[in-house]
């Protein structure tokens, strides 16, 4: 037999056994038979020694071959029991995904939380810091710092809540001008008062809030709802630059194609004073049923700062002008999702509250 | 206030679109509520009542007959009972569309046929009156078209919302003054001439004893006064406008109180001794009775007229008196046109519940140098609608009290300009003012003009009013826009992004944010268990049950667990942030109010308050404290706990007491929370920015010890002793186990504690673990009753 013929032989017989394992444990139990000084392959090396110089180098080679061969051959053999083994590893892990059972879900924040913090955000996009203020206000952050003096007809707008100090309670219109009536704020515009009072400007504020009405609960009205103000006091500030940050904040919050216009108006707080409307969000100014055909939606007040009232906080008004504006928060929940009573929003009915 | 444009077009020749005008309205400040183009109404045409007879079947409606033309009546079924037979009232024909899209149609009621509608004025858009079927005048053709017959197609009818600071815009005239300025169109009110006779001498006399009270008074003697019907088109403008007629003397007055803003009265002469009138302040304990034969008290400050004997004989701008009443008899009138302190009459009106069309104008402020034009205006209609005319005597009797000063305010163009955010001329702010009755006049400085303030614009006092009059006139609109910006970048505060934070952890572990009303019941804080010494009280609530501001957030989410268990909503978890208040001393009067957290989390134990802690304190890089008490108020009596960073107590938790959860009938344990929200939020950010510890490379060792710890020792307190004794070789601890068993002594239960240890620069050795357990062995078992467990 010649040479080639015994390494062919061995060749031959390692593919055969390996053609005999069934999984990787009788692969593995056969490994020192194909491969190693112990294998047949092996152990023909010592065939080198007995050839002629010139012949060694083609045995080699043969053999060489050879082992490749088998290598190749157990390598297969290999990946297909640990693809077989993997697939039964599998098989056995299978899951039904929609077994899961039921735990209990993530929270939720208040829609007018939700709304209240998408509005600061717009306005801090805007350069706006944010203040706050208590909900309990004497009768001067209130009314009388706010050009509405005890006996001011316009007064009549608000219907306040007061507090029962006891004896301390000055109930009455406050003729005496000495009014320390202490009261739920209707507006959070004391806050403005406060903020003008401590800082001097420039002002760039917004003021969002609980605020307080003596008003009967029902679809559209709360006692208790919150409303968003803001403040600018600067040098040169105009009734230009009111439109044009009402502008601004109408786009950034409802979208590019919501705008917003002025429209003259009173406040004791303001002058000039207008109402700023927006389009109407529903029909996006084509005219429906929400704005009476009008295209537009009034959305709050607002105006230039009245002297008066500058001068009430201590800013000197011929040196610095200022604007401000107020709108209700909860109306602007209720436009977003179309809800149709205020006071759903208010009887904290989980089934409610979770789908926002 | 509603304007029709045949009635403005009478000062001034207003045209266009009702449209484009009612937009040029609502750009100057009189927001229009509603166009109405006044349409022929086709189908609709004037009827007699022909019979009447009750309906066989019903009670609320009747049958009536009603003749158009020569031909046969035709019955119809009516729910109105106001019409006698022979009246002339409108009638919808079958097949008339109404005003509101309604189609008439032959139909049954109740067994009887109804070939039409007998309509109300409100049906057919001509006025607010829903009282009963509108009766026409006699001289009506039954079976023409009524709208023609009314002189009403093609008028338009504006509704206007005027706001405060507008009393001029409460009159037609007014609205036609502000219009025609826009429209670049003349104004002008007509001098209406009245011929007289006689002298009004030792017939009527006015004396002022308060000038303040009443700033003018004018007056004038009628004679040959026969009340009787108004003319149809003083009927239908009354009706248009919202008022309903009544007669000639009183359809005369309230037509120049809505044309000139100038509301007025009538004395019948004969009932005033010697024609006097006097005008003062009533004092306390006076009182008078009204046109309504109510009995009125007065008070102090209310304007009052007076007779020769000083009686009240009406409430100055509010109510006339009884006494003094004009009726069919009456042939002599003294007709009083005053003007009167606002705030006067804002306050008697008010306080009486007599808001009238003419104390809404007094309360704004009446033009005092209108009066003699419009007594003469009165004058003049009343001549006109009175068959034979009246007779006119004397001349005006005109007293003042203190008129107001004539204003002129220096406005400089710059600073309109500064203002409003666009470069006016000087000559621009004149144009713009002159039209609206503002006179302008130049002075020595080029940027500055004087501007005289119109009697009739008491709210414009300053440069400030006059830029919103510029503004106004010029049209907000076209003002153009620009943004200021600040020169700092927004923010959030520290705080307020640390309440975002807190917020966050809650809807993190699942709870939900309520909002409870913050007003409850005076019950509340007994229900709720809270011991509250002096609540703070609503002075005027809307009822009891919302009388007192919240001492605490737990009443509120109980109610709201409540309603949710009330409707089968059993995983209420809840929780809310906000000011809570309790009463003080304070100078400023101002209750004290802090922001609390609260949780309340149903069918849950205390742990479920303890893992919400935890959550926080991770968050949050805080060290809460908990201590162990009995009975805090409102809590689970044996199952509460005190809530401290370092020294100060900021907060409870535990479960709600079960008394209290039985009360608001909720059947499951709840876990509460309770913080001090400023005092968390505070020292959260007092440990922002700690510097933090680099990760040591070398391996750890954990040691687990075991002790049984008597019932009165608080786990805390082994775990405080643990950590003290580890040293800073201590990386972790935490509690892994607790077991109660009946293999362990009495009173005493197992807790288990898993323990870290790294060093910073080494690998610790076996051996210095074992020094460091043996060391926290001791002192646990040296400090409290307890003893490791093998
Ligand atoms: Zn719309």
């Amino acid at each position: 037999m010649s040479v080639y013929d015994q390494i062919a032989e061995a060749q031959a017989a390692a593919v055969g056994e390996i053609e005999k394992t069934s999984d990787l444990e009788s692969l593995k139990a056969i490994e020192p038979m194909l491969f190693g000084k112990k294998s047949t392959l092996g152990g023909l090396k010592r065939l080198m020694g007995e050839v002629d110089a010139q012949e060694r180098a083609d045995v080699g080679q043969a053999l060489n071959e050879a082992q490749l061969f088998v290598r190749d051959a157990h390598e297969a053999a290999k990946k297909k029991f640990e693809l077989s083994d993997r697939r039964a590893q599998l098989e056995t892990e299978r899951l039904d995904l929609t077994e899961s059972l039921h735990v209990a879900n993530r929270g939720h924040l208040h829609l007018v939380t939700q709304t209240m913090e998408r509005l600061e955000d717009v306005f801090v996009g805007m350069g706006f810091t944010v203040s706050e203020g208590p909900q309990a206000e004497t009768d001067w952050y209130n009314f009388e710092a706010l050009n509405l003096p005890a006996a001011h007809p316009a007064r009549s707008m608000f219907d306040t809540l007061y507090l029962d100090l006891g004896e301390r309670t000055e109930i009455g219109d406050g003729e005496g001008g000495e009014a320390t009536n202490i009261l739920l704020r209707t507006h959070t515009s004391p806050v403005q008062v406060r903020v003008m009072e401590s800082t001097a400007p420039p002002i760039y504020t917004v003021c969002p809030g609980r605020v307080f009405r003596r008003d009967t609960a029902d679809a559209s009205h709360m006692p208790v709802f919150h409303q968003i103000e803001g403040l600018v006091v600067d040098r040169g500030i105009s009734l230009a630059d009111l439109a044009g940050t009402l502008n601004e904040f109408t786009a950034a919050y409802f979208g590019g194609a919501i705008s917003s216009r002025l429209r003259p108006s009173y406040f004791p707080f303001t002058e000039p004073s207008a109402e700023f409307d927006i389009t109407c969000v529903i029909c996006e100014g084509e005219g429906c049923q929400t704005c009476q055909r009008t295209g537009w939606i009034e959305l709050g007040g607002c105006g230039m700062v009245h002297p008066n009232v500058l001068a009430n906080c201590g800013v000197d008004s011929e040196e610095w002008t200022g604007f401000a504006f107020g709108f209700g928060i909860d109306r602007l929940a209720l436009m977003r999702y179309g809800i149709k009573d205020l006071r759903d929003m208010y009887t904290n009915d989980v089934r409610f509250l979770e789908q926002f | 206030m509603k304007v029709l444009l045949s009635w403005l077009r009478e000062f001034a020749p207003i045209e266009g679109d009702p449209y484009e005008l009612a937009d040029h309205m609502s750009d100057l400040g009189m927001a229009v509520e509603e166009t109405r183009i006044l349409n022929p109404l086709e189908g609709v045409v004037v009827a007699r009542v022909a019979d009447l007879r009750p309906h066989p079947k019903a009670d609320r409606i009747q049958l009536v007959d009603v003749q158009i033309e020569n031909g046969d009546p035709m019955q119809v079924c009516c729910g109105a009972f106001n019409m006698s037979v022979g009246d002339l009232i409108p009638f919808a024909t079958i097949g008339t569309v109404m005003p509101d899209g309604m189609e008439i149609s032959q139909r049954k009621m109740r067994g009887e046929m109804s070939n039409g509608m007998c309509c109300s004025a409100a049906e057919l858009g001509l006025g607010s009156d829903h009282d009963g079927i509108m009766i026409l005048p006699e001289h009506l053709e039954t079976g023409a078209p009524l709208m023609q017959e009314l002189g009403l197609v093609g008028d338009i009818l504006w509704d206007l919302e005027i706001n405060p600071n507008r009393p001029d815009a409460m009159s037609v005239a007014g609205v036609a003054r502000d219009l025609a300025a826009r429209l670049d169109v003349p104004f002008e009110i007509p001098e209406w001439k009245v011929p007289s006779s006689g002298a009004a001498e030792g017939l009527a006399s006015i004396q002022i004893d308060d000038g303040v009270l009443c700033p003018r008074f004018t007056g004038r003697v009628l004679r040959g006064i026969t009340v009787g019907k108004s003319p149809l088109w003083m009927q239908m403008r009354l009706t248009l406008l919202g008022m309903r007629p009544i007669n000639s003397v009183v359809d005369v007055s309230n037509y120049v109180m809505l044309e000139l803003g100038t509301p007025n009265h009538t004395y019948d002469l004969s009932l005033l001794p010697n024609g006097h009138i006097g005008v003062r302040r009533a004092s306390d304990g006076e009182s008078i009775t009204t046109l309504d034969d109510q009995e009125r008290m007065l008070q102090p400050n209310d304007g009052l007229i007076v007779n020769e004997a000083d009686e009240p004989i009406g409430i100055a701008g509010v109510m006339g008196g009884a006494s003094t009443e004009i009726s069919d008899t009456t042939d002599s009138v003294l007709v009083e046109l005053a003007c009167w302190e606002p705030q006067s009459i804002a306050r008697t009106s008010q306080r009486l519940g007599l808001r009238s069309e003419a104390s809404a104008r007094f309360e704004r402020g009446t033009d005092w140098q209108i009066n003699v034009t419009a007594v003469q205006r009165f004058c003049h209609l009343l001549n006109e609608v009175t068959p034979g005319g009246i007779e006119i005597v004397g001349e005006v009797l005109d007293v003042a009290g203190t008129t107001p000063d004539s204003i002129s305010v220096p406005v400089r163009t710059s600073r309109i300009s500064m203002l409003l955010g666009r470069d006016f001329s000087s000559e621009e702010i004149r144009n713009l003012l002159t039209p609206i009755g503002f006179d302008v006049e130049n002075t020595d400085s080029q940027d500055v003009q004087l501007v005289k303030i119109p009697s009739f614009r008491p709210d414009t006092e300053t440069e400030t009013d006059i830029a919103e009059e510029v503004a106004r006139h010029y049209g907000y609109g076209k003002l153009g826009t620009t943004i200021p910006r600040s020169p700092d970048a927004g923010h959030l505060s520290p705080q307020q992004k640390l309440r975002r934070v807190i917020r966050q952890v809650m809807t993190g572990a699942g709870l939900i944010e309520a909002m409870p009303n913050p007003f409850l019941a005076p019950d509340d804080i007994t229900k709720a268990a809270l011991i509250v010494e002096e609540p703070v009280r609503l002075l005027n609530p809307l009822a009891v049950e919302e009388s007192v501001l919240r001492p605490s957030l737990l009443p509120g989410l109980l109610t709201a667990v409540a309603y949710n268990y009330s409707h089968r909503n059993m995983e209420a978890k809840l929780f809310e942030t906000g000011p809570v208040f309790e009463a003080s001393e304070d100078s400023s009067g101002l209750p004290l109010e802090t922001e609390h957290l609260a949780a309340l989390i149903s069918n849950a134990d205390a742990f479920a308050a303890t893992s919400l802690l935890k959550d926080l304190a991770s968050t949050l890089k805080l060290e809460f404290q908990l201590t162990n008490v009995d009975g805090l108020a409102g809590l689970h009596p044996t199952r509460g706990a005190t809530i401290n960073i370092g020294d100060i107590e900021v907060g409870s938790l535990g479960e709600v007491d079960p008394a209290v959860l039985r009360s608001y009938e909720i059947e499951d344990r709840c876990a509460w929370l309770n913080l001090r929200l400023d005092l968390v939020i505070e020292a959260a950010i007092s440990v922002e920015g700690v510097s933090y510890q680099p990760v040591s490379t070398f391996p750890s060792s954990d040691v687990d010890l075991a002790f049984a710890v008597g019932e009165q020792v608080q786990a805390s307190e082994i775990e405080m002793t643990l950590r003290k004794a580890a040293g800073e070789e201590l990386q972790s601890l935490h509690l892994f186990d607790v077991f109660r068993s009946g293999q362990l002594d009495e009173g005493v239960r197992s807790l288990a504690f898993s323990m870290r240890l790294q060093a910073k620069d080494k690998t610790l050795t076996d051996e210095e673990v074992g020094v460091v357990r043996q060391r926290c062995i001791e002192a646990v078992e040296n400090a409290h009753p307890a003893s490791l467990r093998a």
